[in-house]
């Protein structure tokens, strides 16, 4: 790892002042993917701005459906939310299955969306859910916030504080991990929500997360594993590596579709 | 050099290191606690886990800065001296190490997967709940048995304390 | 106190210090004045290497100094060197390219050490690892076997013409093909043997500290073979004369074969040390062990196998391509020869074999021994080829090989190999029954209900363990000598040490060989130490590899015991006035047979040290050495059998049972044992479905970390089912065979013949990944 200042921010404005004072710094939330990164020399922050200490930045609170779980809370908190899981399983399901035990007590929602790596599973349940992505200025759609490859709406030195979504009246998430490092090798996320079906998909698309429309308008008409046995799935915009070339994930994409689909009944 | 201070296996401590020096490293060669151990360098192996403020992590993916204020165990405290927690005397009866090496992370990750899921484990959820620890030497079966045993003891003791 | 001899199931001594996290390995060492090292290595797979500028390294915080190739050439410091010499069929030598510790001018794979760093802190060595500039000129690369002996590859070694290391042949080519002609059925296929990385858990680390008032040199490493490490440091490299190198490995974190060799790190830290005048160590990290550690496997292989109308074997021929990387490392070139070739006779009659083998040179790491060495390449090849021929014939997998099994021993194979003890259908027998092989067809049908794939596969074993004797083995072109030696140090108060040169680093010698001590003079096992793992304290040893521990080292042992307790029975029998043929020791007590007289053996063993009333003529003190040289290897055999359930949709392998029957002669330790057999079989399975080195056409590393390269983790494996049909082995005094390579021997073959079986067809080669076991599906429909 290369040199680096570590500095822990007491509240969001401290951290966005930290920010702002140090360009080439970064915010530090759980670390599992910054710290490994940097480890590895592939990322040189001048600074960290440990978000971790902030008390408003962690916990998760329900009103009625609505659901806002802070930027700093660990995916090991969203996993065991009995409150959470009583309206919305497949996100706790989803959160239970990220990396592995000591990672979710570690690595939170904030961090993984932040970074939107194409194989994290958060970006799928989010972008299914159309859920809302509040920052230290402004909320941001689901649907503008992931625009690529480790890339996202968010402007130099904007800090998510949280996510809010609805919860949706079925929602389920199937994922086939890839077989060394776990990660997603392809993760598909089907919710029906107050404003349509949504079929978000992680692991398999060369530019990151997206939506399946041909998945949604088979869903929404029957929603029903069968529904999508027809619907063609293109290989041309998924990623080929050693594990997984675009054709296999191409057909995992549909049957981590349809065991979504049974897994949200 | 930053000021870190921990409380480690109940004990006050504290040492001066660079803010990029990695939690593992600082309890290694700061405070002299060689029994963490690291295996990988992409947060996978396990063999550095710990357990900060209860719960297990990998010290290998943590800062010593970010960690400074919190309450860490490592194997070293984890039983009184000379003394073997239930699941490290499981590990012995049931042969769940060779080598040595991915030991103390797998312990602590037992004793972790036990506090969380103590009394309801069964095979399949210890394999899963090992998922973030490699063991090159055993193929698991023995840790498996191991973790499984020490969960029914320590449910029996928790049955006999009640 | 119960005594705790062979065949208990003891708890291990050494677990409470690694449970308690008190374990010593390497990097748990520090001495005073100590700095770290870091290496800077090649970026690239090929390329000469001109100008290196350390300046701006040098200048750069903590760095101490950068030493490079020249330097340590000009030291005098040796190249590596490959311990063992094969002749090509034409007469010829093996041809060994020139491996400097540090590259002088070429670099031939990526991580090819270029120049070590020393600094305060690691990662101050390592900014200045990257702050050193080489200029580069890049050639061209190859990495697989079969391309590097094409006309026009890359040329990698000048003193290697194509590439080729050597041609070599075992066996009878005319009265193969003879046998191959007159055939009523000929079985052909080709099989690959991927290339794994062995993955111990603790990465090798050494810290090399020079004594300049002594001119004495200690090395800390995690080595499987102290011993070696020192002659060949010494003999070869030049570190130092062997009276001045202490070399010790202290606790080590599993070797699987990767550890046995002496790397360019360990001669170089030394060599630092005296440079710089501080202690330096070098510990890997994952990556740097993914790209330097000597990987395994990597064959290519053409088998031709003949049938007479009645399904005996006749002849077997193979044709054999072996990747040994840039380099010949220690016993590379053993590894494709005796340690391969000579085991493709199997279980199984053949009266005719011949094997040709050419190994070749690839910008790649150097390839040797892991964990089963060249006998894991035979079983699969042999495995898969006969359950082809089975499928072929239309006969069951058991019946085809129960009417090949070499049934009376001892039995020379046509292959050098002359198999002493075996029972090969009653492991085939048990293994079927604990599977419940009749009941397969019903499992079947339910997994089809249920939309799935089941499949079920054999595969029957045989390995050589202990290699030996070391005569033969020197004929055969060895440089070293395959004993071992045992020093048994009875004290003054009765308690003993056993000094053995064989090195523990997982197996457990530190119970095991206490136990049998135990168990021979009925003493409490807490009584007895076992000392391995340091020069200065074990005169000599060969260490531990290809499952000799058991076999050659208790045996030295034993040999030593014997001595010890022949001069206590002469003071016994002295102190008691009695014939020392009468005196036998049990239970912590030599005792004057069919009388109540007896002395306790702490009695006998003071009575030595004082020396105030010992037989006339006699030495005191009792401590005696031994060196034990086999007269044989050992020939562990067994039956696993797998069985799978594939999930059509994403072609995933489920494991529903691994069966493994295992003949390892006497068990000192069933505990022990098993978990060989459980450790073996898990990287066996690794190797079937998840496991695969990759190179990209640059000579990239692609699987460099546990992000890319696929390790078995607790939730891919089943628990296993594992039994015993023991016939001792005769060519060592306690009858035992080597267990630690078996379960990686024998299981990959019978994944695969499981998963062949389940999807109807047998294009597939390991590992066995989803995607390729969906496209093998998608390919049969």
């Amino acid at each position: 790892m290369y040199a680096t200042s570590y500095h822990r921010a007491s509240s969001v404005e401290d951290a966005v002042k930290l920010k702002s004072a140090n360009e080439e710094g970064k915010y530090l939330s759980g670390g599992m993917t910054l710290i490994a990164t940097m480890k590895q020399r592939l990322a040189a922050p001048s600074d960290l701005i440990d978000l971790r200490h902030i008390p408003v930045l962690r916990g998760i609170s329900i009103d009625g459906r609505k659901v806002t779980i802070g930027a700093a809370t660990p995916h090991a908190d969203v996993a065991a939310s009995r409150e959470l899981a009583a309206i919305c399983p497949a996100i706790c399901k989803l959160a239970g299955h990220i990396g592995d035990p000591h990672v979710r007590h570690m690595g939170t929602i904030g961090g993984s969306i932040a970074n939107n790596d194409p194989a994290a599973d958060y970006p799928a349940g989010l972008l299914g859910l159309g859920a809302t992505i509040v920052t230290d200025r402004r909320s941001i759609r689901a649907d503008d916030f992931f625009t690529g490859l480790f890339d996202t709406a968010l402007e130099e030195g904007e800090m998510v504080t949280s996510v809010t979504f609805e919860a949706p009246e079925k929602a389920g998430y199937a994922k086939f991990n890839n077989p060394a490092s776990r990660f997603a090798m392809t993760g598909v996320f089907v919710a029906k929500t107050a404003g349509g079906v949504r079929v978000a998909v992680t692991g398999a698309g060369s530019s990151g997360v997206f939506r399946h429309p041909g998945f949604e308008q088979a869903l929404a008409s029957n929603w029903s594993a069968d529904a999508l046995g027809s619907v063609a799935v293109d290989a041309s915009n998924l990623m080929s590596d050693m594990h997984a070339n675009a054709e296999y994930r191409a057909n995992l994409v549909k049957v981590m579709a349809k065991r979504a689909v049974i897994s949200a009944g | 050099m930053t000021k870190v201070t921990l409380t480690v296996n109940g004990r006050a401590m504290s040492g001066e290191c660079e803010d990029r020096t990695l939690l593992v490293h600082f309890i290694r060669e700061k405070l002299g606690l060689t029994g963490t151990h690291v295996g990988c360098d992409t947060t996978q192996c396990g063999a550095c886990v710990v357990h900060m403020d209860g719960h297990s992590v990998k010290s290998c993916s943590i800062l010593a800065v970010q960690a400074s204020g919190s309450s860490i165990t490592t194997i070293e405290g984890l039983a009184g001296q000379g003394e073997l927690h239930p699941v490290q005397a499981a590990f012995k009866e049931h042969h769940g190490l060779q080598c040595g090496f991915c030991t103390p992370g797998m312990v602590m990750t037992a004793v972790d997967l036990i506090n969380r899921e103590g009394g309801t484990l069964t095979e399949e959820t210890v394999r899963a709940g090992l998922e973030g620890n490699i063991c090159r030497c055993t193929g698991y079966h023995n840790i498996v048995k191991a973790i499984l045993a020490a969960d029914a003891e320590m449910a029996t003791g928790r049955q006999a304390a009640e | 106190m119960g005594v705790e001899g062979i065949g208990a199931r003891v708890t291990r001594k050494e677990d409470k210090r690694f449970l308690t996290g008190k374990g010593r390995y390497t990097d748990d060492m520090t001495v005073p004045g100590m700095k770290y090292a870091c290496f800077v290595r090649s970026p690239y797979a090929h390329a000469k290497i001109g100008d290196i500028d350390a300046t701006a390294a040098k200048a750069m915080p903590g760095v101490i100094d950068v030493l490079d190739g020249k330097q340590l050439q000009a030291d005098g410091i040796g190249n590596l060197i490959c311990g063992w010499m094969i002749h090509s069929k034409d007469g010829s030598p093996m041809k060994m390219g020139a491996w400097h510790p540090l590259a002088v001018d070429t670099v031939r794979y990526v991580g090819d050490a270029i120049a070590i760093v020393v600094a305060d802190s690691s990662g101050e060595a390592r900014d200045a690892a990257e702050a050193v500039v080489i200029d580069y000129e890049q050639l061209p690369v190859v990495t697989e076997a079969v391309a590097a002996l094409a006309s026009g590859a890359p040329q990698i070694h000048p003193e290697a013409p194509g590439n080729l290391i050597f041609d070599w042949q075992i066996g009878e080519p005319d009265a193969v093909d003879e046998a191959i002609a007159a055939a009523a059925h000929v079985t052909e296929i080709e099989i690959l043997n991927n290339r794994l990385s062995p993955n111990p858990m603790e990465p090798r680390a050494t810290l090399g500290i020079y004594d300049t008032a002594e001119d004495h040199y200690t090395c800390y490493t995690t080595s499987q073979n102290p011993h070696v490490a020192r002659l060949v440091m010494s003999a070869f490299y030049n570190v130092a004369p062997e009276n001045k190198l202490r070399v010790i490995a202290p606790d080590v974190g599993g070797g699987f074969g990767s550890k046995i060799y002496i790397y360019p790190e360990e001669i170089i830290c030394l060599w630092a040390s005296k440079k710089t005048g501080v202690p330096v160590k070098w510990t890997s990290d994952r990556t740097e062990a993914f790209l330097t550690d000597a990987h395994g496997r990597d064959h290519a292989s053409k088998v031709k196998m003949a049938f007479d109308a009645n399904n005996h074997i006749t002849a077997l021929k193979v044709d054999t391509i072996a990747n040994l990387g840039a380099y010949m490392s220690l016993f590379s070139s053993a590894v494709p020869t005796y340690l391969y070739a000579t085991l493709l006779s199997g279980q199984y009659t053949i009266p005719a074999i011949h094997a040709n083998v050419r190994t070749v040179y690839t910008n790649t790491v150097p390839v040797d021994a892991y964990r089963g060495a060249g006998r894991p390449e035979a079983t699969y090849l042999l495995e898969r080829t006969i359950e082809t021929a089975a499928r072929e014939l239309g006969v069951s997998p058991a019946e085809l090989r129960r009417t090949n099994f070499i049934r009376s021993f001892p039995y020379q194979t046509p292959v050098i190999m002359n198999y002493d003890a075996g029972d090969y259908e009653a492991s085939l027998n048990a293994a079927m029954q604990a599977a419940d092989w009749a009941g397969f067809a019903a499992r079947r049908s339910q997994s089809e209900a249920r939309g799935k794939k089941r499949g079920i596969g054999m595969s029957c074993y045989i390995e050589a363990c202990g290699i030996a004797p070391s005569a033969a083995v020197g004929s055969l072109g060895a440089g070293v000598g395959l004993w071992e030696s045992a020093e048994v140090r009875v004290n003054a108060v009765g308690t003993i040490e056993v000094l053995t040169g064989s090195h523990s680093h997982g197996q457990g010698h530190e119970t095991t060989f206490a136990q049998l001590v135990a168990g021979r003079l009925g003493v409490p096992i807490e009584s007895i130490s076992i000392v391995h793992g340091d020069t200065d304290k074990v005169q000599m040893g060969m260490g531990t590899y290809g499952s000799r521990s058991g076999a050659v080292g208790m045996s030295a042992v034993v040999k030593a015991l014997d001595k010890v307790e022949a001069k206590a029975k002469k003071i016994a029998a002295h102190l008691m006035e009695a014939s020392e043929e009468d005196i036998v020791i049990e239970n912590g007590e030599l005792k004057v047979a069919g009388t109540d007289k007896s002395v306790p053996w702490f009695q006998v063993a003071l009575a030595s040290y004082t020396a105030h009333n010992l037989p006339s003529g006699m030495e005191p003190g009792l401590k005696e050495t031994a060196f034990y040289d086999p007269s044989n290897f050992t020939f562990p055999a067994g039956c696993y059998i797998a069985e799978v359930e594939i999930d059509p949709d994403t072609g995933e392998t489920d494991i529903v049972q691994f069966v493994a029957a295992d003949d390892f002669g006497n068990i000192i330790n069933p505990m022990i044992v098993e978990g060989q057999v459980h450790g073996g079989i898990a990287q066996g399975i690794g190797q079937a479905l998840l496991e695969n080195v990759q190179y990209d056409a640059n000579g990239q590393l692609l699987t460099a970390s546990y992000m890319d390269y696929a390790m078995p983790r607790a939730d891919d494996l089943p628990s296993f089912t594992l039994s015993h049909q023991n016939t001792p082995c005769p060519s060592n005094p306690l009858g035992i065979k080597g267990c630690g390579e078996a379960g990686a021997i024998g299981s990959p073959p019978a994944l695969i013949n499981a998963i062949t079986d389940a999807i109807g067809h047998n294009k597939l080669t390991m590992p066995a990944t989803p995607m390729k076991v969906w496209q093998a599906l998608h390919a049969a429909h």
